[in-house]
């Protein structure tokens, strides 16, 4: 099949903190051919205010993402949760903007990454080799919102030379919820050492998840109880070739406490 | 941040680091889902009955002047009072009049949330009443002086060794031995006591039905049938929100609430009482009375955004799905209902402004949503409340002005590129000073901190594009 041309839409913090994701991803997606555009004048998707009760706030960043986007035929995103935000939230949102019918159609036309592969593209096998022991975190928005569960696993079995296998309570939330990880350390902590721990038993060298932000916290759980399972984003695994190192979480230059 | 909200805080920490307490509810509740899973495959189809729990429970609240109506008349016809009462004091005020009209002493109890809502016991007993809880975990937990820890299994927390060592502090003349059956047994015998000695049985109900006049309560032990058929009066508080609309609805509601709560495919005991004694029939108690409850429900039934909470059967069917309580557990949250289902309820009841910690609580990972039985959007409750907190001005003003700011510099490329490249720097040097982690203590006290790449993405795609 022809491909649409894609739309990239990379989270705030995906640019600002972890954008080896948004490289991988568009290492993927470029290998199987896909046309890409990124609209610079894009930002945020607004759920950091919406979770936070500031609706007033988080619907006007939501206008300016619909305006972002309106022109796109299709929009890919390495993100659960905000794919989940344009596509479950922002008509609630939105309700009363101007903007509502353009919101309402952008959210059929937004996809998370995995979910673009194999249920738009119908691709499985990107043609990547990680000779590893993997695991895989549901996320919850991208399971509960989304219903994407079966999508990673497909991509997942198809990488050559990789182990992989299941993580017990993998459904179980890692703990990082947003803002909630930073108002309620005392609980979020817990929470993703919970996830850790179970990381640990399965024995694989990494966890890997549809959502960036959730494996941001998980690995810095993880580095800070010095498991030997590290966090990757989908895509990294995808984006990995015969001949590629094993990757990493971004470029030098990293800040340690 | 109010007193309330510091507690939460404080037993949250307490407890999520307790190993022996994350194990206690984890093995308890792996236990529960196990059988969970098994009762929903009991059912043809199990998310059918689920919509079909909602659409009746919808269809109730919605007519709630009818059918409460029509449940009254019901009950008064066969020969039962029915009693309205507006809040706790109202309620508790009633009960306490009958059982000194009566010259009632001791009163047995089944278990039931809403008594622990108007805190009845408590005002009882202040008045010199004696007042026993019957089931086994509502037992348990009195003997200890504590709140019930769950909605449903209200001893969770306890292991079988710490019960022995209660019991025989507590009942040293009942107890035999330490096996289950004979820590059952030590309480079978000392409540027997009270069941024969008691004058007034209080109960709770599962549902109202108001096309017989019924009220349906389900239990495992039981000690409601005994509750309800020995003592002379029998008095079943309920909130208004338990009525429903027709006998038949039980067919569906009774396996549901079940199978949600405890993952059986019906609950051992399923009472429909309808009434006191009647002429020729040889048990049951000379007076029954149902007290309906509003105590701030009207408030949610004229919100239509927070209607559906009233369709809430309280299986606790949410707090097991929810990590937070998997890891703070049910007394951190020191309210009547705890979980999400208390975090969505508790604000608007009793004050959004000092219960909105509670709405913060939860990372929205939506479990508790995706198994409520009767599908009320809990999650989504929790981030609605949060809007309503920031729409009465009661979130901090540096957050207010935060999020201001942060709109503002989203609403243009130009302007976030500004603030992130002032963050970055800004981490930069602080890190350079040693000063990151301390300051990002909210982050740092769990987890290290993300590198910091060399270049935004954003930078990357015009280097690439330019070259």
């Amino acid at each position: 099949m022809t491909l649409p041309r894609i739309t990239l839409f990379i989270p705030c913090f995906v640019d600002q903190v972890t954008p080896q994701v948004a490289v991988d991803m568009v290492t993927v997606l470029r290998r199987i051919g896909c046309e890409l555009d990124y609209p610079e004048e894009q930002t945020c998707c607004g759920q950091p205010a919406y979770n936070a009760g500031f609706w007033k706030e988080a619907a006007s960043v939501a206008e300016h993402f619909v305006r972002v986007f309106a022109k796109s035929d299709m929009v890919v995103c390495p993100s659960g949760s905000c794919t989940a935000m344009v596509r479950c939230f922002y008509p609630e949102l939105l309700a009363s903007s101007p903007y509502c019918e353009e919101a309402l159609a952008l959210g059929k036309r937004i996809f998370e990454f995995s979910e673009f592969l194999v249920d738009v593209a119908g691709i499985t096998d990107v043609g990547a080799t990680f000779p590893y022991k993997v695991t895989y975190h549901d996320s919850c928005h991208l399971l509960r919102e989304l219903h994407v569960q079966r999508q990673p696993r497909e991509l997942l079995r198809q990488v050559k030379e990789i182990d992989f296998v299941e993580l017990g309570y993998s459904e179980e939330c890692c703990g990082f919820g947003g803002v909630f990880s930073v108002k309620f350390p005392e609980i979020s902590g817990p929470m993703g050492e919970v996830k850790a721990t179970n990381i640990e038993a399965t024995g694989a060298s990494f966890v890997t998840a549809c959502d960036p932000s959730c494996l941001m916290h998980l690995d810095g759980i993880l580095r800070r109880m010095r498991t030997k399972a590290k966090a990757i984003y989908l895509a990294s695994i995808l984006a990995a070739q015969e001949t590629a190192a094993v990757p990493s979480n971004g470029s030098a230059d990293v800040v340690e406490p | 941040m109010n007193r309330i909200a510091q507690e939460f805080h404080q037993k949250a920490r307490e407890k999520a680091s307790d190993q022996a307490h994350r194990q206690t509810i984890r093995r308890a509740i792996d236990t529960y889902e196990t059988a969970v899973t098994k009762g929903r495959a009991r059912f043809a189809d199990y998310e059918a009955a689920r919509e079909r729990c909602a659409e009746i429970k919808w269809e109730a609240v919605n007519h709630l002047d009818r059918y409460l109506d029509q449940f009254e008349t019901n009950v008064v016809q066969r020969g039962g009072h029915v009693f309205w009462a507006s809040d706790s004091e109202h309620a508790c005020r009633y009960v306490l009049e009958l059982a000194l009209r009566h010259r009632v002493k001791t009163i047995v109890k089944s278990k039931s949330m809403v008594t622990e809502e108007i805190q009845l016991n408590a005002d009882l007993e202040r008045n010199g009443l004696r007042v026993m809880e019957t089931d086994l975990g509502e037992y348990i937990v009195q003997l200890r002086q504590e709140p019930p820890y769950h909605i449903v299994t209200p001893a969770m927390h306890l292991s079988r060794e710490q019960i022995a060592e209660l019991f025989r502090e507590k009942i040293p003349g009942d107890v035999t031995g330490e096996t289950h059956e004979e820590l059952v047994g030590a309480a079978r015998r000392s409540l027997r006591r009270d069941f024969f000695s008691a004058e007034m049985g209080i109960t709770g109900a599962n549902f109202l039905v108001a096309d017989t006049g019924m009220i349906a309560i389900t239990s495992n032990e039981g000690n409601a049938r005994l509750c309800t058929s020995r003592p002379r009066i029998h008095v079943a508080i309920a909130g208004i929100e338990k009525v429903i609309p027709r006998l038949q609805d039980l067919a569906v509601l009774w396996p549901t609430l079940a199978t949600a709560g405890t993952g059986q495919s019906i609950t051992a005991y399923s009472t429909l009482i309808g009434g006191p004694r009647m002429a020729g029939e040889n048990d049951g108690p000379e007076e029954f009375h149902v007290i309906l409850l509003d105590n701030g429900r009207s408030r949610l039934l004229a919100d239509p955004e927070q209607r559906d909470l009233l369709q809430c059967i309280r299986c606790g069917a949410c707090l097991n799905a929810c990590p937070v309580y998997r890891n703070v557990g049910g007394h951190a949250y020191a309210t009547v209902y705890q979980g999400p289902i208390g975090s969505a309820l508790t604000p608007p009841m009793r004050g959004l402004a000092e219960f909105q910690h509670l709405s913060y609580a939860s990372s929205l990972c939506g479990n508790c949503t995706s198994v409520c039985p009767v599908k009320i959007d809990l999650a989504h409750h929790l981030v609605q409340n949060r809007r309503n907190v920031v729409a009465i001005g009661e979130r901090p003003w540096p957050e207010r002005t935060s999020m201001r700011l942060w709109a503002w510099c989203m609403l243009s490329a130009e302007r976030f590129k500004l603030a992130s490249r002032l963050g970055r720097t800004m981490l930069r040097v602080l890190n350079a000073m040693g000063l990151a982690a301390p300051i990002l203590k909210s982050w740092t006290e769990h987890r290290q901190l993300p590198p910091v790449p060399k270049s935004t993405f954003r930078q990357m795609w015009r280097n690439n594009a330019e070259r």
